[in-house]
């Protein structure tokens, strides 16, 4: 289990610095270290202050951006909000649609496989799961940006590039989702349960839907979560696959308003308040999916 | 034989998955109705130009993709050409890349379904940039950017300063500047825009590439470019020029407090400064480039683009329909430098503006100075790897620049040639010695 709770770490930054307030009670001090403290103090802030950077800069008008105070908000939110929006017809409304399409359908198809495959690997004995399983390792190891031509060319040749599947796809296998899916069905689902299940006349699916789900349900909204945010994140993939602009998500879209060529202005306060936007979404998803990770340290701590 | 249900289910999603994928796609190949196009573009506003064409051509529709500008478009291009399929129809090509996309056989040669009078509506020197001087036709031109010296007249009257008409009194206006304020700038030497500094070598007379026969030939470091780089090397050197590149959020600040007072830049000037510093419009004033020779005038070509048939396309005649209705038709010319808002390669296009932009109101004669110089443009030719020569001009004075070395400005251009050259031949083209 804490070697889950460890490898979860870098996607929730919480987990890492209570891990260590853990250690120094252990020790005995119950007051907080000052300079831990400080240490997180600082890391906050340096995570924080491009956020406040873009709430302040998207306040500002194309004149003020550049000639007033870095952090001087200035009242123009909703006009840049409103000339984002009227961007050619509102296509910046669309490119957060297909954002969320490709992020959230993809999310919960690469959950939805994730699942299967990991519980496939961690309950069932058969010829060649180490060679399987070996082989995922391998692909968590390869970035997905190194992926991206080969499956444009691969793409090209179904005749499938330019459309909603060329980025939906391949966003539905990840090496990582699999493994931790794996690592977590091994240590969530007991073998007795599902072998009692087995006695009891259950078939296959009705296991794996009805007990071996719910049971790995904390750890899918991890792997949920951190397909949800990589595919939203994601710009290699789409800019290479998608020719259409009506197919952008936000990531590709916002990119081009800054790339227009030497001889037009980069629109940067339309960017900076599309890029405002376009985390609420992202913030919202962790607000209400929090809990889950809470549960999930928690019935950590019991079992162990 | 417990995996079955999960593999069986997994292979029926791929193929629903594909069958549909593919249903979707096959829908654009019918060969009944109207041809429809596909264009690749990032010129603002194009829909609005093509839509008038729509309107009036219900047999051929052009739908417009919009992309990111310049060499990002050109790898988008490539990468779909090498792939067999998801190339456009027409596509956006700036002149430096045509070469490129010729040797990479992206571009159609529309020459057997082009009328005859299309070529007598540009400047042979822009005509010959997409021809590549042979009797092939890969693109029509659609816009240039001719350069001008750009600079704020307020600045200028207030510390007294003359706009300087050769580079000798450029340099002097430049050290007067910062001996009377030395919190302002001239202008600066951009290390990451290699097209600006193109078009400096090319105004003194400068093309770094040659056909010779069967054979390229690579002469970046030929003698106006050398000129070109020790004078701007000096300048920095002295500290009379800053080193800071343009396009940056630190430039467009000093675009807006004033302490960069001038900008050699081309005729779509007016569109950057209106977007990166709108609370200085009336103030600025355009002029022709200071020049090596009053007697002979010259200037360069920043910028500026092609309009190109892809090899992926199956209606090349429709689509060179398209393309030379958009630029060559007086409708469809006065529709892009209108709603647009681009500075057309049409010859009859330019002299038909007439209004300043709104943001040089004050200068009435900003078209006429504007036609004036495009026609003294020199002639440039590019070669197949202008991108490795631009990256190699941002490594190279990239360093030159933060060391403020004339030295160096003049070393780098010698790497570039050898870079440039070397990637030539490694490439496999026929290089002459």
């Amino acid at each position: 289990m804490s070697d889950l709770l460890d490898r979860s770490a870098p996607g929730t930054p919480i987990a890492a610095p209570s891990g260590k307030g853990g250690d120094r009670r252990g020790r005995g001090h119950d007051r907080p270290s000052w300079a831990a403290t400080g240490i997180l103090l600082i890391g906050a802030l340096y995570c924080l202050l491009p956020v406040v950077w873009v709430l302040v800069a998207s306040s500002k008008s194309a004149a003020e951006l550049f000639s007033t105070f870095t952090f001087a908000p200035s009242t123009f939110l909703l006009d840049n909000v409103a000339d984002l929006a009227a961007y050619r017809g509102g296509l910046f409304w669309r490119w957060m649609a297909n954002t969320a399409l490709y992020a959230g359908v993809g999310a919960l198809l690469s959950t939805i496989v994730s699942a299967m495959a990991g519980y496939g690997l961690a309950k069932y004995s058969f010829t060649g799961k180490k060679v399987v399983f070996n082989t995922l390792l391998a692909g968590v190891l390869v970035p997905a940006v190194v992926l991206a031509i080969p499956q444009y060319l691969l793409f090209a040749q179904v005749g499938l590039t330019n459309t909603y599947w060329a980025v939906l796809l391949p966003s539905i296998i990840s090496p990582y989702g699999i493994y931790l899916a794996r690592i977590y069905a091994a240590a969530a689902v007991p073998d007795d349960v599902v072998e009692a299940a087995r006695t009891d006349g259950a078939k296959e699916l009705k296991i794996f839907r009805s007990i071996a789900v719910p049971m790995m349900a904390p750890g899918l909204v991890t792997v949920f979560l951190f397909q949800f945010v990589g595919i939203w994140n994601n710009y290699m993939l789409p800019y290479i696959m998608l020719g259409d602009d009506k197919l952008f998500p936000l990531t590709v879209g916002l990119s081009g308003l800054l790339n227009q060529g030497a001889s037009q202005p980069a629109m940067y306060t339309s960017v900076i308040t599309g890029a405002l936007l376009s985390i609420i979404p992202l913030i919202a998803l962790f607000l209400t999916l929090q809990r889950y990770w809470q549960v999930d340290l928690a019935a950590g701590a019991v079992k162990s | 034989m417990r995996l079955t249900a999960g593999t069986r289910l997994a292979a029926a999603t791929t193929a629903a998955a594909l069958t549909f994928g593919l249903a979707a796609c096959s829908g654009d190949d019918s060969s009944d109705g109207p041809v429809s196009l596909t264009f690749w573009t990032w010129a603002p506003e194009m829909e609005a130009v093509v839509d008038i064409w729509n309107e009036q051509n219900p047999d051929i529709q052009v739908t417009v993709n919009k992309q990111d500008g310049g060499d990002a478009a050109v790898t988008k291009l490539l990468t779909a050409i090498k792939a067999g399929s998801g190339a456009p129809d027409l596509m956006q090509a700036e002149y430096q890349a045509i070469p490129t996309m010729v040797s990479s056989d992206a571009l159609a040669d529309i020459s057997d379904v082009l009328a005859d009078d299309v070529a007598g509506h540009f400047p042979e020197g822009v005509w010959n940039a997409v021809t590549l001087g042979s009797d092939a036709v890969y693109a029509v031109p659609q816009d240039s950017g001719p350069m001008q010296f750009y600079y704020r007249a307020d600045v200028f009257a207030e510390l007294g300063l003359e706009v300087p008409t050769t580079w000798d009194e450029y340099a002097d206006v430049a050290a007067q500047v910062r001996a009377a304020d030395p919190s302002k700038y001239l202008g600066t030497f951009s290390a990451t825009d290699a097209g600006w500094f193109t078009g400096l070598a090319q105004q003194a007379g400068a093309s770094w590439w040659s056909i010779d026969g069967d054979s390229w030939e690579v002469s970046v470091d030929d003698e106006p470019t050398l000129r070109v780089a020790e004078y701007w090397g000096g300048l920095v050197e002295e500290g009379v020029i800053d080193n800071k590149p343009m396009y940056t959020p630190e430039w467009n600040a000093a675009l807006n407090d004033g302490s960069q007072i001038g900008w050699l830049s081309a005729v779509w000037a007016p569109g950057v400064l209106a977007g990166n510093a709108p609370d200085t419009a009336g103030l600025w004033e355009m002029a022709p480039m200071p020049q090596w020779d009053a007697d002979e005038p010259a200037t360069g070509n920043w910028g500026g683009s092609a309009t190109a048939v892809t090899t992926q396309s199956e209606h090349p005649e429709e689509a060179a329909e398209f393309v030379t209705w958009l630029n060559t038709s007086p409708e469809g010319v006065e529709a892009l430098a209108d709603i647009s808002g681009i500075y057309p390669a049409d010859s009859a296009g330019q002299e038909a503006l007439g209004d300043s932009p709104e943001f040089f109101s004050n200068q009435e004669d900003f078209y006429e100075i504007a036609a004036q110089t495009a026609s003294t443009a020199g002639s440039f030719t590019y070669g197949p790897n202008v991108n490795v020569a631009y990256s190699a001009y941002n490594d190279q004075f990239g360093k030159a620049a933060e060391a403020r070395s004339k030295a160096d400005f003049v070393a780098a251009v010698e790497t570039m040639q050898e870079t440039t050259r070397s990637n030539l031949v490694d490439s496999g083209f026929s290089v002459a010695d």
